[in-house]
């Protein structure tokens, strides 16, 4: 299988005051395609700054990270904002969604940044909102949905590019059970039918149990990393 | 579902998707502008306050630029047509800010231009200082002789052709207004002759005429040429040559010509000095539309943290997001421009066709202002304006927009950059 992702060494500092704060301690991973995995711990473990290194969105201290074959802590920002519109998905706890956009609009935006054509991308925006159940709520603005609407809407978003790898920060804290479930099955089957890699940091005991692959941080550490059998085998 | 996605997957080779996708100039732009125009209609309320305010600013600099443009080249016209002509010799005495000048720099015509006086192409006009006493009371005027059938200037000086043995002057509505003289009143007038002797005859007004120049209105009584130069016993004498625009420009001894460039130069710069503080007004009004904007656009950049931070996670570099805002900004100028020609141009056109009536008496501002002013909207006007608005919104949009590319995206996305 293609490796996806792999982390040497990662160490990330902060600055705080005159000195600094370590929050990834020499993290050794890899990620294969089409992985279900998380990163599990409670907060401050360095789950989610291991995250935003892995989506080029903040850079090693120490160390390297290297996605789709590209070291993060080399790129540009430019190859990394390119790298991003084009192989990496992101899904975060507040959905994030734009909110003076519609839906489709929401869903479009990914691809408007890639130049798609019209036609194409409003194909593309369509099948991919059919995908989460959302064809009904296409000019709906993110203030009229449920909670569970707008991550759906965020996961379309995620995915309407077909992303090699999505990143997920915490997808379900916002929600309440039924809909992470759903929320949990929508990704699942994602997962399985595009053999896209999901990667989520997370410490809801709800997502842990989708689960294929369960990495433990604390205190910038990996202290276990296990592939449990997921909820939804 | 299953085969619908794999279906899918299978068409999604990225052939739709140009390879130049890294937001290249115009396709880049055509992104921008979108996701900009959809910010700021998405921002409803504010959107439009901010771009009726500086709507607001964009009509009322054309429109008071455009009466100042109207006005200066009405003042020169009416100017040329009653007052100068092609232009003026001087006599190198005559000083019009010295009054003592006037009855003493009086010049016989030159020979050299016997020619153009026989053809009417030069016309000499006499200036003596005289006093007349309208109803009892003392008034000083200065008196202007000049040919009756003269056709260089529009004054109506055939009306002081007379048969009669009385002396028919004409006067603008003005002068007739402050000596409270009607046609065919009789008025004494008293004057001196060029050896300081007093005379004082009964003239007659033949007629009133109406005219936007006060410099040939306010304090001045116009009659025939050879009747005030035997009243003054100055025979063939006058104090300024008013010349036609066909005849050239001759080199006179005693004579000093001024072009007319030079005799509207006042009137010129009392304009500019209006339109001066006109530009006052409009800095204000443009300062308080800019303001709003600076204040949204900071506003919007603290309450938009999570947007940014999501842009930049989408695949936008901070350095586009920067020119995101910047170009939502600036296209409050351009929506404000939009609005502004719709209800803007009714009002041009309206008032370019039928003048804006000025109900005061305006001959106290010693420039020439016709009752009805008709603004001049030009091309370099308009589009000048346009430009001004668009780029100084854009930098004041920019100003707050620069706080983008010193943020943490990371902390963006949490909403706790700032």
């Amino acid at each position: 299988m293609e490796k996806i992702v792999e982390v040497k060494n990662l160490v990330k500092k902060f600055p705080i005051g005159n000195g600094s704060f370590t929050a990834l301690k020499g993290v050794n991973l890899k990620f294969s395609e089409g992985e279900f995995a998380g990163l599990v711990g409670p907060s401050g473990s360095g789950k989610t700054t291991l995250l935003n290194i892995i989506g080029t969105l903040d850079v090693p201290s120490e160390g390297e990270v290297v996605v789709l074959g590209k070291s993060v802590g080399e790129l540009t920002p430019k190859d990394a904002a390119q790298l991003r519109k084009e192989e990496l998905g992101f899904i975060f706890q507040n959905y994030n969604l734009l909110p003076v956009y519609t839906v489709f609009e929401n869903v479009e935006f990914p691809l408007l940044l890639l130049n798609m054509n019209t036609d194409e991308r409003k194909k593309r925006v369509m099948e991919t909102l059919k995908w989460v159940g959302l064809t009904d709520k296409v000019n709906s603005r993110p203030s009229q949905l449920s909670g569970g609407e707008c991550q759906r809407v965020a996961i379309a978003r995620a995915m309407v590019k077909r992303p090699k790898l999505v990143l997920a920060d915490e997808p379900t804290a916002n929600l309440d059970a039924a809909n992470s479930h759903n929320i949990l099955q929508t990704m699942e089957k994602l997962n399985k039918e595009l053999n896209t890699t999901f990667i989520f940091a997370t410490h809801d005991e709800k997502v842990i149990g989708y689960l294929h692959r369960k990495i433990m941080l604390a205190d910038g550490k990996i202290v276990s990393d296990e592939t449990p059998t997921p909820k939804g085998e | 579902m299953q085969q619908f996605i794999k279906l899918i997957y299978m068409k999604n080779n990225k052939k739709n998707i140009s390879n130049e996708s890294n937001l290249v100039p115009l396709q880049g732009l055509g992104v921008l502008f979108k996701t900009a125009m959809r910010s700021l209609i998405g921002n409803g309320l504010k959107t439009w306050l901010n771009v009726f305010v500086l709507s607001f600013t964009f009509v009322l600099i054309i429109f008071m630029q455009g009466l100042l443009e109207g006005w200066n080249r009405q003042a020169l016209k009416d100017t040329i047509t009653w007052e100068i002509a092609g232009g003026q010799y001087w006599s190198q005495k005559y000083d019009p800010y010295d009054p003592f000048s006037i009855d003493s720099s009086a010049n016989v015509l030159p020979a050299s231009l016997r020619g153009e006086y026989n053809a009417h192409q030069i016309e000499p006009v006499l200036l003596v200082k005289g006093t007349i006493y309208p109803g009892g009371r003392m008034q000083g005027v200065l008196l202007k002789g000049i040919r009756p059938d003269q056709h260089l200037l529009a004054l109506p000086t055939r009306l002081l052709i007379s048969k009669g043995t009385d002396i028919p002057v004409i006067m603008g509505a003005h002068m007739a207004k402050q000596a409270n003289l009607k046609v065919n009143d009789l008025v004494t007038l008293r004057w001196r002759d060029v050896n300081g002797t007093f005379e004082a005859v009964d003239i007659r007004v033949a007629a009133i005429f109406t005219t936007s120049v006060p410099a040939v209105d306010v304090g001045q009584i116009w009659l025939p040429l050879d009747q005030l130069q035997k009243m003054t016993l100055q025979p063939d004498a006058s104090t300024i040559m008013i010349k036609s625009s066909d005849v050239n420009v001759q080199h006179l001894a005693d004579w000093t010509f001024k072009d007319q460039t030079e005799l509207t130069k006042q009137s010129a710069a009392m304009i500019k000095a209006k339109s001066n503080s006109y530009n006052v007004l409009y800095t204000i009004f443009f300062l308080l539309a800019l303001i709003a904007i600076f204040d949204t656009q900071t506003l919007s950049i603290f309450r938009r943290q999570r947007e940014i931070g999501t842009l930049v996670a989408l695949g936008m570099t901070q350095q586009q997001v920067v020119r995101l805002f910047t170009l939502e900004g600036t296209m409050n100028a351009i929506l404000a421009i939009l609005v502004g020609a719709v209800w803007g141009l009714p009002i041009f056109i309206g008032v370019g066709m039928y003048g804006i009536h000025l109900p005061m008496d305006v001959s106290s501002f010693g420039i020439p202002m016709a009752d009805r002013m008709y603004p001049l909207f030009t091309p370099g006007l308009i589009l000048g304006t346009m430009s001004l608005i668009i780029v100084v919104t854009a930098l004041v949009s920019y100003l707050p927009a620069r706080k983008i590319a010193r943020m943490n995206p990371t902390e963006a996305i949490r909403g706790k950059a700032i």
